[in-house]
């Protein structure tokens, strides 16, 4: 009945990546029945202190102890012996494989040696049933679902293997709002059945609502700790980024005038069954968001635009010219000039084992070279611009790409379609996982684009981005425009009422008087 | 959407190659001169099984997203090693058997340590590994000779009730003593993870290193089975380098025709089995219309080409272009 021994408690923990210090001195205390939330920016030492935690990496030193002895965990599956499971960011699930087996793979149930799959689908379902995703069929293989199901699916895994500290990395980066509550529903249950969680997020509304406690970290240090709720968001965004916070998002200039000819515009655009009659226009110095529940079709018009969907029905105009693009090379040629930076970085934006040199130039080879020859003195040049416009924080041009922090490696991807000049610029989601320091960097960067004269079109899952940063809204629901918002229109309830298609209930009516 | 569906769906590529099989094998027997009987069955099958058993063996490594170039030469020196040893009493035989089995079991052993532990690439290492084995069968063997139990060996060629195939018979045995408890065993299932995604499946803790040297020595094993079929056939042994690098190429091919993804992760064995019967038939379809022997290469080329076109038939009803390199 000791109650003074914390479940787990980390101290001194330090740890080097050749000359980087992504821990130093590290402390933290987890005690059971509490959700803890981690707090700070990419970079900061969170996901090297959940590394450490779930026995991905060693620490160089420092000592952890459970219930008071002291742990090393040499493996992850060390670690989840010792009831540490961890849901990491980058998704943890075997794509070929059926979700019942990913739910069960660190310890399948047995019988003669061989895996019994009657009762590997019985605990599946339980899992599933417990993370409230009883939705998802046991026997589909994982790299046919959603992201936003693949997720569910890896907490359910997570909770198969009945944990003591569940440690969530990000888990709700690409959930879906129902899912979102449907997990904070979950989580606190576990709490209540006195698990430890430790809860990592850049969503602060998030961490108001679950966490009881909350840790801020920087440079490698746990700067603060201090219970939830008693600080203000702007509080905790100053420790975490650790300099004076005040406006994140930019002024929005005089909004553009509608006579202005569109630079982009779409008519009657439908596909398959996922876009239906989509028409909308987008003007030179514009920032037009989408917005809308995730999986509403806003990916699918992105990559439409892009020329990446075939047998699309209606018509595309490029500054009032109709136009048909084939391919993603067609859509950044010179009469078109888009430019579509990709929602999943690691697999549609950057080359992660190539130099940030040659991710930085792809895009632009074909402007930077004569008689298919690259002229390295130009590319330096335009290299050299880009680095310093987006301030990309890198030991040098040729380390490998994925060797950046996330939100690096996202400016990286942004570089790479600005050395072309974009006039038309297709952001797909661009801030999922990154930090606030890089997101506030991304939308001063937006504004000054739109300003230069570009066409933006934005898509995000984060109603504060589009708030923020769009001229206008379109918010989407089943493929189709439900609802068009422009200026003060732009509110949060506004958006969520249009998101969830309930027109007319929570009097949209009065909002549009006001404008 | 039902259970049933899901299980077509994960069959699809073993159904594929069953279809081809049985339609070559109709076309083949039905202008064969001696029609469907049981010696033109039990040919084919004597025939058909060598290259099954080493294209499951060619399976097992395939799944974990690796390639076995050495599968033909340990066949090679199974088969010189076994016209050696497969000789004498039944006590004799039975331990030549078993020798021949072990050693097959060793080189799968030291391509997964090569691969596992040392870290080099499948391709590379088993390239090597497969010109060791096959100088080691060519001393051996350096010309072709030797003998077998001919008891054994007729037995394992012949016909069962004086119907079924033997040889049918013992692929049907080695698919439930191996490749069925393989398959369900968590070493199993870990050589599928890491094949599709090794990263993950670390993460997961599922036992990656374990799983993958289990596929490879198995691989070895299997490979070695054929060896001593081929020796009961041929009644000799004969370090053939050519026929070695044939079966390893066909091997592969058989494994492509049978479903199994070359970026790993998925497919089947019992696929790979219909697959390589399907390319054999192929094969032999030409005897049958009495064409020159010299068109076979050619012929089976493209008919090879166009059986895993037909698999690649999905990404023209693709609509989204991104789905193309998933």
């Amino acid at each position: 009945m000791d109650s003074a021994v914390p479940l787990f408690q980390m101290e001194g923990i330090s740890k080097r990546y050749g000359g980087v210090r992504a821990l130093e001195k590290a402390e933290l205390v987890v005690t059971s029945g509490s959700i803890h939330a981690i707090l700070g920016e990419n970079g900061a030492g969170k996901s090297t202190l959940i590394k450490v935690m779930a026995g991905v990496v060693a620490p160089d030193e420092g000592r952890m102890t459970l219930d008071g002895r002291e742990v090393t965990f040499l493996s992850p599956a060390a670690a989840n012996q010792a009831g540490i499971v961890c849901i990491f960011q980058e998704l943890s699930l075997v794509p070929d494989l059926s979700v019942a087996d990913n739910i069960v793979i660190s310890d399948p149930p047995k019988r003669f040696g061989m895996i019994d799959r009657k009762a590997q689908r019985r605990v599946a379902e339980e899992a599933l049933a417990r993370a409230g995703a009883a939705d998802i069929h046991p026997l589909a293989l994982v790299k046919d679902l959603p992201l936003s199901r693949r997720q569910m699916v890896e907490i359910a895994k997570a909770l198969a293997r009945k944990p003591r500290i569940l440690i969530l990395d990000e888990a709700t980066s690409a959930l879906t709002a129902a899912d979102v509550s449907k997990i904070f529903g979950v989580l606190k249950r576990l709490r209540s059945e006195g698990l430890a969680l430790l809860y990592i997020s850049h969503r602060l509304n998030e961490i108001a609502e679950l966490a009881d406690q909350c840790t801020v970290f920087r440079n490698g240090r746990n700067v603060a700790s201090y219970k939830a709720g008693s600080k203000s968001d702007n509080e905790v965004v100053e420790l975490m980024i650790g300099r004076e916070y005040s406006h994140i998002f930019p002024p929005k200039p005089a909004t553009v005038p509608a006579t202005a000819a569109p630079r982009l515009e779409a008519r009657k655009l439908s596909w398959a069954d996922r876009l239906h009659d989509i028409s909308l226009t987008v003007r030179a110095g514009e920032v037009v968001g989408l917005g809308g529940l995730d999986g509403q079709g806003q990916r699918e018009l992105l990559l439409a635009f892009f020329g990446v969907l075939r047998g699309l029905s209606g018509e595309v105009l490029i500054d009032g010219k109709p136009v048909a693009i084939s391919s993603p090379a067609a859509a950044r040629e010179d009469g078109i000039g888009m430019a579509l930076i990709p929602e999943d970085r690691k697999t549609e934006g950057l080359m992660l084992p190539m130099t940030v040199r040659e991710n930085l130039s792809f895009a632009a080879l074909d402007r930077l070279s004569k008689g298919g020859i690259i002229d390295r003195a130009a590319e330096q040049r335009l290299i050299d611009d880009m680095v310093g416009l987006l301030a990309i924080k890198t030991a040098g041009l040729d380390i490998p790409v994925g060797a950046l922090s996330g939100g690096n490696q996202q400016k990286v991807v942004i570089a790479k379609w600005l050395m072309r000049q974009p006039r038309i610029i297709l952001l797909n989601d661009p801030t999922r996982g990154i930090d606030v320091g890089t997101k506030q960097e991304l939308y001063q960067l937006m504004r000054k684009l739109a300003d230069a004269g570009a066409a933006i079109l934005f898509y995000s899952t984060d109603y504060d981005e589009l708030i923020g940063c769009c001229d206008r809204v379109l918010v989407l629901y089943d493929g189709a425009v439900k609802r068009e918002l422009v200026g003060a229109e732009i509110t949060e309830r506004a958006l969520i009422a249009s998101a969830l298609n309930i027109h007319g209930e929570e009097s949209p009516v009065g909002l549009g008087a006001s404008a | 959407m039902k259970d049933w569906r899901y299980w077509l769906a994960e069959q699809r590529g073993m159904l594929l190659a069953l279809g081809i099989f049985i339609v070559m094998f109709i076309i083949y027997t039905s202008n064969h001169p001696a029609g469907f009987t049981a010696n033109v069955v039990q040919t084919a099958a004597n025939k058909g099984v060598l290259l099954a058993f080493v294209a499951m063996a060619q399976t097992l490594v395939v799944i974990t997203a690796g390639i076995d170039l050495s599968v033909g030469m340990i066949f090679l020196l199974t088969n010189c090693l076994a016209s050696w040893l497969v000789v004498g009493t039944p006590m004799q035989t039975t331990l030549g058997v078993i020798a021949v089995l072990a050693v097959g079991l060793l080189c799968g052993a030291i391509n997964g340590a090569i691969v596992i532990y040392g870290r080099l690439q499948p391709i590379v290492a088993t390239i090597a590994t497969g010109a060791v084995f096959y100088g080691i069968g060519l001393l051996l063997r350096p010309f072709p000779g030797g003998s077998v139990n001919e008891d054994l060996a007729d037995a394992m060629t012949g016909r069962v009730f004086d119907v079924v195939p033997a040889s049918l018979v013992v692929l049907f045995a080695i698919v439930l003593l191996i490749w069925v408890p393989f398959s369900r065993s968590v070493l199993g299932r870990a050589a599928y993870a890491a094949g599709s995604s090794e990263t993950a499946a670390y993460m997961s803790g599922v036992p990656i290193r374990r799983g993958k040297f289990a596929a490879y020595t198995l691989a070895g094993l299997l490979a070695a089975i054929g060896g001593l079929f081929l020796t009961f056939f041929t009644y000799t042994g004969d370090a053939a380098y050519a026929s070695g690098n044939a079966y390893t190429l066909f091997s592969i091919a058989a494994v492509v025709l049978g479903g199994v993804s070359l970026f790993g992760g998925k497919g089947s064995a019992i696929g790979a089995i219909f697959g390589a019967l399907a390319f054999r038939t192929i094969g032999d379809l030409l005897f049958v219309f009495d064409f020159d022997p010299l068109w076979q290469p050619l012929f089976q080329g493209v008919i090879l080409l166009i059986a895993v076109s037909l698999g690649a038939f999905a990404l023209f009803r693709v609509r989204n272009r991104l789905e193309w390199f998933l």
